[in-house]
């Protein structure tokens, strides 16, 4: 019973985080991954991007977008398994998919809130 | 016949494991599922990426250096190349799975598709604006 109430709202987080991961995520990623560290594209300086962080803005907005595309990553991952590599331990596999997805999610949550913190200082 | 009719009564033809390697449509099916970690992957990086900038510059510039080495150019290079697979493929399954009505006419697939190619841009000039300042 319990699995069937939450089913659909797992399915419109996957969606929600599919979206960000398709329209969001590849500049966030192209920026930060590769231009910056590559020097394809100058890094604005330290100051800038520390004054982003300072803002609790930017704390909410990044949660907002980490949270969904966790949810849906292991959400599809859950499905790879099953399919793909045809593992059968049903409950195991979403357990170990929803549970890394919460652990991540958890650890960026104190990470974010530590540098917003750290840096109003 | 105690047994409820279980995996075990009926047959099945046991399928390779590699199934999804004997068809492009299925191997690009599968590469599509996959993709799901490299986002994960992003997530995390992007999260230690503000841990860096929170603890002061020269960790931030640590960074930056790390992120230059030839085996996290890799990862990011291959993550990368994932999450433009995802929204490729998602982008081309959303007329697929929304039917847009406008004035009792069916907005044309292709609309639908350009439109999303737009937001991308949109939304990719803001969140550049926002992080060059």
């Amino acid at each position: 019973m319990t699995k069937r109430r939450i089913e659909p709202l797992v399915w419109l987080t996957f969606s929600g985080g599919g979206v960000i991961a398709a329209t969001i995520l590849p500049i966030l990623a192209f920026l930060f991954a590769l231009a910056f560290p590559l020097g394809w594209i100058d890094p604005p300086d330290y100051d800038h991007l520390a004054a982003i962080v300072r803002n609790p803005l930017t704390f909410l907005v990044l949660m907002g977008l980490f949270v969904p595309m966790l949810v849906h990553a292991a959400h599809r991952f859950r499905y790879t398994l099953y399919d793909g590599l045809q593992v059968k331990h049903t409950i195991v596999v979403a357990m170990l998919c929803y549970g890394g997805a919460a652990v991540i999610a958890t650890a960026a949550f104190y990470h974010l809130a530590k540098a917003l913190e750290l840096l109003r200082r | 016949m105690t047994q409820p009719a279980s995996d075990d009564l009926l047959y099945r033809r046991p399928i390779s494991l590699w199934w999804w390697t004997k068809k492009r449509t299925y191997f690009v099916f599968v590469m599509r599922e996959l993709s799901s970690i490299f986002i994960a992957w992003f997530v995390v990086y992007l999260a230690l990426f503000v841990r860096a900038i929170g603890q002061g510059e020269t960790a931030y510039d640590d960074f930056l250096d790390r992120a230059a080495s030839p085996w996290l150019v890799v990862i990011n290079l291959v993550a990368f190349a994932f999450v433009v697979l995802h929204l490729v493929t998602w982008f081309s399954l959303t007329p697929q799975a929304m039917v847009v009505n406008l004035r009792g006419r069916r907005v044309p697939p292709a609309a639908i598709l350009g439109g999303q190619y737009v937001g991308l841009f949109v939304v990719s000039a803001v969140v550049f604006w926002l992080v060059m300042g």
